[in-house]
């Protein structure tokens, strides 16, 4: 149990130690590059669904 | 006897640079040659068969690619003295750190997946049973690390970079008809047709070439050779004589197997060595030898970056140079990833050739992402100082991007719409 509370402390410790990004970036900046990601994202769950279909249908 | 004293002095002076070269050379090589993994062994095994040699103009167009991408983890490692993960973080937040650590986690471990399969099939053609072979080289990758220095994993990695050669002579066994190299691998061409294949395996191609543990793996191990700013002129060598052997390489087994095995669909690297053997036995010898070394140092170095990046982020000893007491969550993690994708070849049935095609596409398909933000890294003038990227670097690694994008985009439509491009 006091392992899985350091381990949260440990996650805690590196979200306070990382909370603001050293490089400013621009709210439209930030928006985009969470767009990419979801949008690459999209692009992998495609080819995992790809991936199944050739699996699945021989 | 004048000649040869007036040849003296410029010749030491090469020698004394070679010499140099060689203390400074590793991370470029290694990562660049370690790229050519079981994975890539394969892709380009079957592109060969697929296509023949009319892609070979495509690999070429991957080397500069390939240098541009890399050189800049070599200037950020050397001045920040900082792995990719903690500059993520560092640079960008916790949110983007954590998601960026999550997808190199993923495709590290998918991408170990599929070294694993090289191996073992490599070493199927001889006879050996899997299971001894990850056992094995669970074994081999713990001496190689666990000697707790830096230098010997180093040059034992060149060792297997060298031995990754072994296709060249194997092309050259092979009789391929120069002409025929010439003529259809250096003149642009799409042969079959802009479709959802050809996509794919242009996709595979770069795939192979650069991925995002390249990043993470060659920034860490900068920072843990030690490099310095002053080093950044032989590093850029480094990566750019790696580049260029490792599509050499991928060139000459295109050129194996667009000979020997035209039109067959090849799905595996260990297929085409075993079809390789009925024609000629050395050369199916050369492609098992060369896949299994090349996924040998593909999982060394894959399984380190993760372990490097984890390091970086929970303040754990992360070095090559600390020995297994000083460091142990870092050897933790460097074996645990490798011993469960190790036990992943060994479930029966499991479409494991599918699956290595697969994750080169899925790593490409993320990699847009971990090149916005090493280009963003490479602006901050406040942390990169004069090495900061110049406007040219900007453009072409921002075209690197957008190609990338593209390419995954008529990809993803033509899964979607498999009629579209016919």
């Amino acid at each position: 149990m006091s392992r899985l509370r350091n381990l949260f402390g440990k996650f805690a410790a590196i979200n306070s130690r990382y909370r603001e990004p050293r490089i400013a970036m621009s709210g439209a900046v930030r928006f985009s590059l969470l767009v990419l990601r979801v949008y690459l994202l999209a692009l992998v769950a495609l080819m995992i669904y790809k991936f199944v279909l050739i699996v699945t249908q021989g | 006897m004048n000649f040869f004293a007036r040849l003296y002095y410029p010749l030491r002076k090469a020698w004394k640079a070679v010499g140099l070269y060689l203390v400074i050379a590793g991370p470029g090589i290694v990562v660049m040659v370690a790229d050519n993994d079981a994975g890539g062994i394969t892709t380009y095994a079957a592109t060969g068969a697929k296509y023949g040699y009319h892609l070979i103009w495509f690999l070429l167009i991957l080397i500069p690619v390939a240098y541009y991408v890399q050189e800049m983890t070599v200037r950020l490692g050397a001045v920040t003295k900082r792995g990719h993960a903690e500059a993520i973080f560092d640079g960008f937040g916790a949110f983007w750190g954590w998601f960026s650590l999550l997808d190199l986690m993923i495709v590290d471990w998918l991408t170990l997946v599929t070294e694993f399969v090289g191996m073992t099939a490599a070493l199927a053609i001889f006879g050996v049973p899997p299971w001894i072979t990850v056992v094995a080289v669970i074994v081999l990758m713990g001496v190689i690390v666990l000697n707790g220095r830096y230098w010997t994993f180093e040059k034992l990695s060149l060792l297997f970079c060298a031995l990754n050669l072994v296709y060249i002579p194997g092309a050259f066994l092979v009789h391929p008809s120069v002409r025929d190299v010439l003529h259809q691998g250096l003149i642009p061409n799409f042969a079959g047709g802009f479709n959802g294949q050809l996509f794919f395996f242009l996709m595979a191609n770069i795939g192979t070439t650069i991925a995002p543990w390249m990043l993470f793996f060659q920034q860490s191990a900068v920072v843990d050779k030690g490099m310095l700013e002053k080093d950044i002129p032989w590093g850029r060598f480094d990566t750019l004589l790696g580049s260029v052997i490792t599509v050499v390489v991928a060139v000459f087994i295109v050129i194996v197997t667009g000979t020997v095995l035209p039109g067959i669909d090849i799905d595996s690297a260990a297929q085409a060595a075993q079809e390789l053997m009925k024609t000629d036995r050395y050369v199916g010898t050369f492609l098992a030898i060369g896949l299994f070394d090349a996924g040998l140092l593909g999982a060394i170095c894959i399984s380190l970056a993760s372990s490097w990046a984890f390091g970086e982020i929970f303040g754990w000893a992360h070095s090559l140079n600390t020995k297994i007491r000083q460091a142990p969550w870092f050897y933790a993690t460097y074996f645990l990833m490798l011993i469960t994708s190790g036990l992943v070849v060994l479930i029966p049935q499991a479409p494991l050739v599918l699956i290595t095609l697969f994750v080169q596409v899925i790593a490409v398909t993320l990699l847009p992402a971990a090149l916005v933000f090493l280009i963003l890294l490479l602006n901050d003038r406040t942390a990169m100082g004069e090495r900061c990227n110049t406007a040219s670097q900007n453009l072409i690694g921002g075209f690197i991007v957008v190609s990338i994008i593209i390419l995954s985009t008529l990809y993803g439509i033509s899964v979607l719409f498999p009629n579209l491009f016919k």
